[in-house]
Formats: structure tokens, C-alpha cells, sequence
């Protein structure tokens, strides 16, 4: 009795604080509280701080302001590092449009598919990533070794053995395996929500099977394939691990580059402004990108 | 005599074990408003989508205007559907939705607008092109897509259930919009649905179908006053349907009294089962009627009351615009041309 009588209470309470309007207000920015402490921590934090790492001198030492980070980057008459981010951004083109090529008409047949199997090979599609990135990519090493699997394989056969470890090729493949379920599954996702009729719809009007692909199917994807390039450039473009291992540290990415400074020459100064660049790169071509990939995005996982 | 323009040849379509056309034969005639009428799993729109092409029938054989068109795919026929739940394309305005089928034909632009628009004005859409297909509300979305499926001047043009998302008052309006432009363009019209009364409202043919047979086909009137079995008796609007017996011509007993009626060719002594509409048995004083009973239930409907009479062997249903108290004995009187006979059986 006396609990129910308390709830009444409590219940009056939320009613009036309710009808003043800060109380409510108050307390679901109290629950927001816990997120709101961990983005600034680890989110906002990291990232202030490597923006003003990259116009210091000599961080964390000398904290004196320069921008000779950034100069040394844009070295126009000695573009080494340049060159490093078009080759980055050039391998990351590569991937993702291999990723495209391959993925729009897995995506495409999955969803031609009957649901109970389609289901099924959604899931063996994103299996692969159940595993370990780093063992993956491990796993194509031994693949693509001179005396690797294939070439185990191909030698047994009579055939000539390919040599394309640490090759950028090794890096594109080791991109394309590893990036492209994030290609299929946002193009998937939107291709299976399509609605029969409207493709009916379209055949109705006279439109050939080409034509529905063409002026309704295709059209009607675009967010999925915006998200899905997306998702697999900006790991292919900053991507590190990959290319050290299958490109075996002769084919420096902008990725590797920033790792070094941090981990072998200790120029914390130089990596922080080369992730300020990248960063700032990526930024400006997502608000590049059609609108519709940032409101349905097509989903993921 | 009217032009036939499309025939169905005995349809049989089979979903792996399951029949859902055992046998349809049906022909439509040119400029014809013909409704196929059936509760939901009848079979009606898989019919529909046969003459469509969405549907390969496993047997049987579909004419068009004299060819066979039983293999043809959709986008090669001459006709046009508006479905059910619109199908608009969401990635195209309104203007782009109308012109998709002229634009696929290789209209010439000037072409193109003038009919887009006159027929957005037909459908009082005109300013509404540019507008997103689906900021629209549910009627104006259904307005666009009948008028995408008429800009192309189809022969016949298909309608799956197309107000069935719209509330009562706009279906109605609806409803006599489309009949008048069904009437103003000389189009065939073939509609699905599963509501009797829009049925009755609209067509000039109905075809009642249930579990994969058509049932009867006929006027509206026909169908209403005539029903050939219980299932369509019961299913266009509500009936008594009495056991009796057909004694001689323009004679029947049922329900322990006899009947004067004006069916006959029954034989005589012939079991049959006698409809009579709710509205069409009439309450009287006691020792006036044919039958008495006792009023069991009485519910106010708006136009009528709606009375449950037990007669002690049979329960009539009666609509009457005076109410009888419930417990209160009455007699009930119907009159020759009430009573419809029909063969016993059918379906159920």
C-alpha cells in the first residue's frame, strides 16, 4: 500500500516536472552524461591533441608553435612525402573501384536470391571478418609467398609461378579481400529493400530487363554504393597493417609513413600533421558525396 | 454486340502443391469495367497478374485482341497496372513518374509534357510535377500512379486493389472518379478487390471468384438479386439462405411453411436453397405473416435495425427501418419476387 501510495507520488512528481519542462530535460542530459565524458576523453581529446601536436615543434617536448610540419609535407621541389599520399590515394582508388567491380554484382545476384538463402550467404559473406584482420592478412602471406601455397600449386602444375608479394598488387588484393564485405552489404541492404512492384512496376511501362536495371534498380542504389565506397576507401587509404605486410614495408603508404614517426623516428610532430591532413582529406571528400549517403547510408552489420 | 478483347483459356496456375486457379475461363469485353470480386486468397489478383505477365500460368492460354499472349512479357503488352500499394518511383518527381512510360517509348519532349500535364490535370494534379512522389499524401500517390498507367493509352488497364490503403470517405470519391474516366476514355477496366459494395458500385461485369474457380459472373444486379450459390449469396451483402423444397414450379416450402415464388424449372420435390436479402422480410402484426417468431437480438445500424428473428427452426436476419423489442413475438411476411431459389450444393 505504502509502495503504490510513493509510486502515485513519484508519478505526480515526473507530471509536474514535466509540465515546467526543465526537469525532464535535466535529467535525460544526466543519462547522456557517461557518453558525453567517454567521447570527450577519447574521442575529442586524441583529436585536439593531434592538431596541436602538428603545429608544434618538437612534441611533447618543445611545444613552441611552427608550421614547418606541414611546409615539409608540401614540399613542392622535394615532394617525397607527396608522393607517398598519391600512391595512397591512388592504391585506395584502385581498391575500392576493384571492390565495386566485384561487389555490386555479388550484392546484386544475393539479392535475386531466395530469402532463406540469401541469409546464409550474407552471413558467410561476414564470416571472414569474424577472424582476426591481422590473421587474415597474415594468411595471404603464406598464399602469395614465393614458395606459397599458389605458387606451391602452380609449380606442381607445370605453370610459372606469379610474384606479387610486395608488390602494390599484394596491397590492392589485401585491401580488396579485406574491404570488400563493406562494399557488398551496403549495397545489398538497399538493393533487398527495393519493392518488387516497383521493378514490376517499371516492366509494366514497358521498360526491357536492361532498362530496369538501368532507370530503376541502379538508381535506386546509389546510397548503398555511396556508403559501400566509403567504407572500404577510408580504411584502403589509411590502412598501414596491409601494406606492410603484403607490400612488405618497400611500398610506404601514407599510413606507414604516420606509423614510423610515431613508432621509429619519434617525430611526433610530422605524423600529427600528416593525420591532420588525411583527416581534413577525407572530411572534404565525404561532404563531397551526395547527400543520400549520410541520411540512409544503407546500414551495416 | 461488343468487341471481345481479352480471353482467359482455361488458367491453372500451381504454386509447387498448391492449386490457386483451378480453371479460369473469362472473357472481357472492349470498354468494359470489369470487377473480380473475392475474399483475399481467392485467387483474383494472381488472375489479374496472368493478364498482366507478372504470372506464368501453368496451363491455359491468355488472349489479346485475337493473339496469344500467354508467353509475352509485361513490358511487350498493351496494358497498364495500377497497384496496390502505388509503387511510385521514389527516386523520381511527379512529372518523372507520369512521363516514365512515354520517356521509355522515345516521346518527343514537347510530346511528353503536353500529355504528362493533361493527364496530372485529369487527375487534379495539375502544379503537383515537381513535387517528390512521396511527399505526396495516399490518395494523391494513387492518383499518380493511375495516371502514370494512363498517359500510355493503354487498351485495358489493370487495377490491383487500388484503394485499399484510402480511408472510406476518399474511396468513395475515388470510386466515382475512376468510373467517370473509365467512362470518358473508353478504356477497359479490370479492378480487384474484395469489397462487395465497391464491386456493385463500379462495374459493369462483376466476376465473383473463390479458392482459385470463378463463381458466377454477371451485372451488379444479377449478381446481387440472382446469386447462383450460398458463397456468393453470402458474400454479396447478407442473406438468409434456408433449406427448402422446390414442390412444383412457382412453388416452394421452407421452413415448415409454403411459398408462392416466381422461380421455376426446378422439377418438383427437388431439395434447393431459398435466399432471401434481410431487407426483403417484412415484420407484421401477429396472424398477418407466414412465419412467426421471436425478435432475439436488435441492433440500430444508422439507415435500418438489424433484428435476429428465431422462428424456432431457423434464425432470419431482418433489416427494417421500425424496431421490434427483443422477447417480443412477430410474424414475418415475404413476398413472391423475395424469394430466390438456388440448386442445392455449389460451393459452401
Amino acid at each position: 500500500m505504502k509502495g503504490r501510495l510513493r509510486r502515485a507520488e513519484s508519478v505526480k512528481e515526473d507530471a509536474s516536472a514535466q509540465s515546467k519542462g526543465l526537469g525532464v530535460r535535466g535529467r535525460t542530459s544526466m543519462l547522456a552524461l557517461p557518453f558525453s565524458v567517454y567521447m570527450v576523453i577519447f574521442i575529442a581529446a586524441p583529436l585536439l591533441l593531434i592538431v596541436l601536436y602538428s603545429v608544434c615543434v618538437d612534441p611533447p617536448g618543445d611545444m613552441s608553435f611552427t608550421l614547418e610540419h606541414f611546409r615539409r609535407f608540401f614540399d613542392f621541389e622535394n615532394p617525397i612525402y607527396l608522393q607517398v599520399l598519391w600512391r595512397s590515394f591512388y592504391i585506395a582508388v584502385i581498391s575500392t573501384a576493384i571492390c565495386l567491380l566485384i561487389g555490386y554484382p555479388m550484392a546484386y545476384i544475393l539479392s535475386r536470391m531466395k530469402p532463406t538463402v540469401r541469409n546464409i550467404l550474407s552471413v558467410l559473406f561476414i564470416l571472414p571478418m569474424w577472424m582476426n584482420f591481422l590473421l587474415r592478412t597474415y594468411a595471404w602471406m603464406s598464399l602469395l609467398e614465393n614458395t606459397g601455397l599458389i605458387n606451391t600449386a602452380l609449380e606442381a602444375m607445370g605453370l610459372p609461378a606469379i610474384n606479387i608479394m610486395y608488390t602494390q598488387w599484394a596491397v590492392v588484393l589485401g585491401n580488396v579481400y579485406n574491404f570488400l564485405p563493406f562494399m557488398i552489404l551496403p549495397i545489398y541492404n538497399t538493393l533487398v529493400k527495393i519493392d518488387p512492384a516497383v521493378v514490376e512496376a517499371a516492366q509494366d511501362l514497358g521498360a526491357s530487363g536492361r532498362k530496369v536495371f538501368r532507370k530503376i534498380i541502379l538508381p535506386l542504389s546509389v546510397p548503398g554504393v555511396m556508403s559501400g565506397i566509403s567504407m572500404t576507401f577510408m580504411p584502403a587509404i589509411t590502412t598501414f597493417v596491409i601494406s606492410k605486410l603484403l607490400g612488405g614495408g618497400q611500398y610506404t603508404l601514407i599510413g606507414d609513413l604516420i606509423d614510423k614517426q610515431y613508432k621509429v623516428t619519434g617525430d611526433w610532430g610530422f605524423g600529427s600533421a600528416m593525420s591532420v591532413i588525411i583527416m581534413v582529406m577525407i572530411l572534404i571528400s565525404m561532404n563531397l558525396m551526395p547527400s543520400s549517403s549520410k541520411d540512409q547510408g544503407g546500414g551495416l552489420l | 454486340m461488343q468487341k471481345e478483347l481479352i480471353r482467359l483459356e482455361n488458367i491453372v496456375k500451381n504454386y509447387g502443391e498448391t492449386q490457386i486457379l483451378k480453371g479460369i475461363n473469362l472473357y472481357i469485353n472492349d470498354s468494359e469495367f470489369l470487377t473480380i470480386l473475392g475474399p483475399s486468397g481467392c485467387g483474383k489478383t494472381t488472375t489479374l497478374r496472368v493478364i498482366g505477365g507478372f504470372e506464368q500460368p501453368t496451363q491455359g492460354r491468355v488472349w489479346f485482341d485475337g493473339k496469344e499472349m500467354t508467353h509475352v512479357p509485361p513490358h511487350k503488352r498493351q496494358v497498364n497496372t495500377v497497384f496496390q500499394k502505388y509503387a511510385l518511383f521514389t527516386h523520381m518527381n511527379v512529372f518523372e513518374n507520369v512521363a516514365f512510360g512515354l520517356r521509355l517509348k522515345k516521346t518527343p519532349n514537347d510530346e511528353v509534357e503536353r500529355r504528362v500535364n493533361a493527364m496530372l490535370d485529369m487527375v487534379n494534379l495539375s502544379g503537383y510535377g515537381k513535387r517528390d512522389a512521396t511527399s505526396l499524401s495516399g490518395g494523391e500517390q494513387q492518383r499518380v500512379a493511375i495516371a502514370r498507367a494512363l498517359v500510355n493509352r493503354p487498351k485495358v488497364l489493370l487495377l490491383d486493389e487500388p484503394l485499399g490503403a484510402l480511408d472510406l470517405k476518399l474511396r468513395k470519391e475515388m470510386q466515382l472518379e475512376l468510373k467517370t474516366m473509365q467512362k470518358q476514355l473508353g478504356i477497359t477496366f479490370i479492378y480487384v478487390t474484395h469489397d462487395q459494395e465497391e464491386a456493385l458500385t463500379m462495374s459493369d461485369t462483376v466476376v465473383v471468384m473463390n479458392k482459385g474457380s470463378i463463381q458466377q459472373i454477371g451485372t451488379p444486379i444479377d449478381i446481387y438479386n440472382e446469386p447462383k450459390n450460398a458463397f456468393v449469396a453470402n458474400f454479396i451483402g447478407q442473406s438468409n439462405i434456408i433449406p427448402g423444397v422446390m414442390n412444383r414450379d412457382l412453388e416452394v416450402t421452407f421452413d415448415g411453411h409454403t411459398f408462392p415464388c416466381v422461380d421455376s424449372g426446378f422439377g418438383t420435390e427437388t431439395p434447393v436453397d431459398v435466399v432471401v436479402r434481410p431487407e426483403d422480410v417484412q415484420l407484421v402484426e401477429e396472424g398477418r405473416g407466414q412465419l412467426s417468431g421471436i425478435v432475439e437480438s436488435l441492433i440500430f445500424k444508422g439507415v435500418h435495425y438489424e433484428m435476429v428473428v428465431d422462428t424456432g427452426s431457423f434464425h432470419f436476419l431482418v433489416q427494417s427501418t421500425a424496431a421490434v423489442q427483443p422477447g417480443v413475438r412477430t410474424d414475418l411476411l415475404i413476398a413472391p419476387d423475395a424469394i430466390h431459389i438456388m440448386k442445392k450444393g455449389g460451393a459452401e
